[in-house]
């Protein structure tokens, strides 16, 4: 060993040196991701796996998954990850880092999306074809409680304070509000058709609900769980029925939030304070699922009918690559 | 479950009071009714050669059940109980008496009608009140989208016409343009035939022969029974078979002379619903089905049921009114934005009262394609390039 390190030139060895140097400064120079494991995980609905891609977009791994998985959440140490199966019945736990299957929780009637309560123990999962909302403790995989709902359940959104849980039903056309004390739910509040998903506002005063086949946004007002505004999507190029907003994500300040606009394959940009639309971003086909990474730099999009998931950049809102996952991807997580 | 709790003199007693206690709607009870026929031919258990069922039709009450099913979170939050009520007719005169009696006793304003056509047609002359609506949800000959047309009848199942024109969009759309017809000899056949023609017309497509088929063992009619004689003029790209009785198709496709596809009542189907669809909820809605009557899929006429008594009630949740008036005013203006968990939000056309609605192209286990396709775009709603237009319908529903 030492003959060798003895035989290279000093020319070899400054050539090492200003790789490994530039090495080092390019890592010092990439965002940085915090304890993660910068790695993507994207459901595919109909093959059943899970993709898992890493920050330079190359698909590493592809898991094997129980069948029809759908809705994700990460564990509140973001050590785990929960995937929702349909077709199994059953909330398959995922450990991140080996991304191994670490243990399930059985009898979870058609699990759609669901949300984790703050107390990191509590899932609140919408059962789509049971129309329910069920409450199974992690821990101990006990059945907690069943809250009845519309016919198909689908975005579950718990406040921060964990004492309210929204739930939209599509069929009904309902955001049911449960009152996690008391144990019953306290409002039905009447949607625009088809209400899909939600997103709180970081004050937690308004709660913006998708409603897919009016092709809006309703804002309810957690005070009053009234609908108090309306966001109506027009993108050019598309009729009115092709616009089905479907999943939302809003950033950590409040000021702008990412809609999937569904069949008319575009992300609107809103600001959220004035309601104007800032931007429509032609995206795959059908985007649903939505992510941010933890800068909120890039923005993931799941476009289910054609198979990919396409990059935002939000500096620019501009797509910059799309890269092919599994047969319909739906749900994306970011551990950055 | 309440029986179990209720002693013998105890369900004696309510037996004797519902007896003689005339049945009083509630305020707040809106009823559906659904009207069948005694003994209606359509649903005649088939004892079939050999102990085969082909064609096997069912009641679709079970579209209707499910629908209110699916209110009971939304009648809970309306404080309204959304009732099924099921009756059976002996004849027209019959099942109008049956109307009118619930009409004023029940203040029943909603029933879905599961006859044959000229039943139907009798009731919906006869019957001319105002806040009454009639769902047509199994007959789908094109006259009573026009000529035959009545303000109170809605259809929920597409039109014969509905169904041509979206398989004339697939052909146009793969430049199969050379059809050759076969047709059967029901009143069916024939009118979802000549629907085609008209829709061929439309699209501009060439009819390269149109033959009557004969079904039949004998030597001396072989020209109309032989499939590859009958096949055998070599210049099409595809055959259009009417044939609803279907013992005869189901041998046309890998029989015919040419090697070519085979659409209509076989091959590629077009229908309003199909068990394999599998976008827009339609998997959620499917499962539904079976959940609540095993042994068979949802079938197109379920699904008619269905989308009329959801229509109903989405509406009233909207307005917040039983009104009929004023239901009827809602569900003919895109606000009305029905869910047919076929994409597109619906509405009746003002022009005819039929449902504008995607139509499914399938085969016997998967959907291929739903029209309207791309590239077929009308001027106000594409879901209007399919069936009879605002301009084309001879349909007076003022007069």
């Amino acid at each position: 060993m030492k003959l060798i390190f003895l035989s290279i030139s000093n020319f070899r060895k400054a050539i090492l040196s200003l790789v490994i140097g530039g090495f080092f400064v390019i890592t010092m120079t990439l965002p940085t991701h915090g304890k993660g494991t910068n790695l993507i995980f994207v459901s595919n609905e109909k093959s059943s796996q899970i993709t898992v891609l890493n920050m330079k977009h190359k698909v590493i791994k592809t898991i094997k998954t129980c069948r029809r998985p759908r809705g994700m959440h990460f564990s509140g140490n973001k050590t785990q990850f929960y995937v929702g199966c349909a077709d199994d019945s059953q909330i398959s736990i995922y450990n991140v880092k080996s991304q191994r299957l670490v243990d399930r929780i059985r009898g979870v009637e058609e699990p759609e999306t669901f949300d984790l309560h703050p107390n990191n123990r509590h899932l609140y999962i919408s059962n789509e074809e049971d129309a329910s909302l069920t409450v199974f403790d992690i821990k101990t995989k006990e059945l907690l409680h069943t809250f009845e709902t519309g016919e198909e359940p689908e975005g579950v959104q718990i406040t921060s304070n964990g004492k309210l849980v929204f739930v939209a039903s599509e069929a009904a056309n309902l955001v049911h509000v449960i009152d996690t004390d008391a144990k019953k739910v306290i409002a039905d509040i009447p949607t625009d058709t088809r209400p899909r998903r939600f997103a709180l506002t970081p004050d937690e005063k308004e709660l913006w609900v998708s409603a897919e086949l009016a092709g809006m946004i309703n804002i309810i007002s957690v005070l009053q769980l009234k609908i108090i505004e309306d966001i109506v999507f027009r993108p050019t190029g598309f009729r009115p029925e092709q616009i089905t907003p479907v999943d939302i994500i809003m950033t950590k300040d409040g000021l702008r939030a990412y809609i999937a606009l569904g069949r008319a394959n575009n992300i609107a940009v809103v600001d959220v304070k004035t309601r104007e639309i800032v931007d429509y971003i032609l995206v795959g086909k059908r985007p649903w699922g939505l992510a941010l990474t933890k800068d909120e730099t890039r923005l993931y999009v799941a476009n289910g009918l054609s198979d990919d998931i396409t990059v935002i950049d939000t500096k620019s809102l501009k797509a910059l690559t799309s890269i092919p996952v599994g047969r319909v991807p739906y749900g994306i997580l970011i551990d950055d | 479950m309440i029986n179990k709790y209720l002693t013998k003199t105890k369900k004696l007693y309510i037996f004797i009071i519902t007896l003689f206690c005339p049945i009083v709607a509630d305020a707040n009870d809106f009823h559906f009714v659904f009207m069948t026929l005694n003994n209606d031919p359509n649903y005649t258990v088939q004892k079939r050669y050999t102990g085969l069922k082909l064609n096997q039709s069912y009641s679709p009450i079970f579209g209707a059940k499910m629908a209110i099913k699916e209110s009971r979170i939304l009648s809970r939050s309306l404080g309204v109980n959304f009732k099924l009520i099921e009756k059976s007719a002996t004849s027209s005169d019959h099942a109008i008496k049956i109307i009118n009696n619930l009409h004023s006793r029940l203040s029943a304003k909603v029933f879905l009608l599961d006859l044959p056509p000229h039943f139907l047609q009798n009731i919906v002359k006869i019957i001319q009140k105002k806040d009454i609506i009639f769902f047509n949800i199994r007959n789908k000959y094109n006259q009573s989208r026009n000529k035959n047309c009545n303000k109170n009848l809605y259809h929920t199942i597409p039109s014969y016409r509905m169904l041509t024109d979206a398989l004339a969009q697939f052909l146009s759309k793969n430049k199969w343009k050379k059809v050759f017809i076969l047709r059967g000899p029901l009143s069916r056949d024939n009118a979802y035939a000549n629907s085609f023609l008209a829709s061929a017309k439309r699209l501009n497509l060439e009819i390269t022969g149109d033959k009557s088929f004969t079904l039949s063992n004998d030597p001396r009619q072989r020209q109309n029974s032989n499939i590859k004689l009958l096949t055998s003029n070599n210049n099409y790209d595809v055959i259009f078979v009417a044939d609803y009785n279907g013992e005869f198709s189901r041998y046309i496709p890998y029989n015919t002379f040419l090697a070519r596809p085979i659409i209509g009542t076989e091959g590629l189907k077009a229908s309003s619903w199909h068990w394999t669809w599998e976008r827009h909820g339609a998997p959620q809605l499917n499962q539904r089905f079976r959940r609540l009557i095993k042994n068979r899929p949802m079938s197109e006429e379920d699904w008619a049921a269905w989308v009329g008594v959801k229509s109903i009630i989405n509406t009233i949740a909207k307005i917040k009114s039983m009104n009929i008036d004023s239901i009827k005013k809602i569900i003919s203006t895109p606000s009305a934005a029905i869910d047919t968990y076929k994409g597109n939000p619906s509405s009746f056309r003002l022009w005819n009262n039929q449902l504008r609605q995607p139509i499914l192209l399938h085969t016997f286990n998967a959907v291929i394609d739903r029209a309207p396709l791309n590239g077929f775009i009308h001027i106000k709603n594409n879901l209007d390039t399919l069936g009879y237009d605002e301009g084309e319908t001879q349909c007076e529903l003022d007069g």
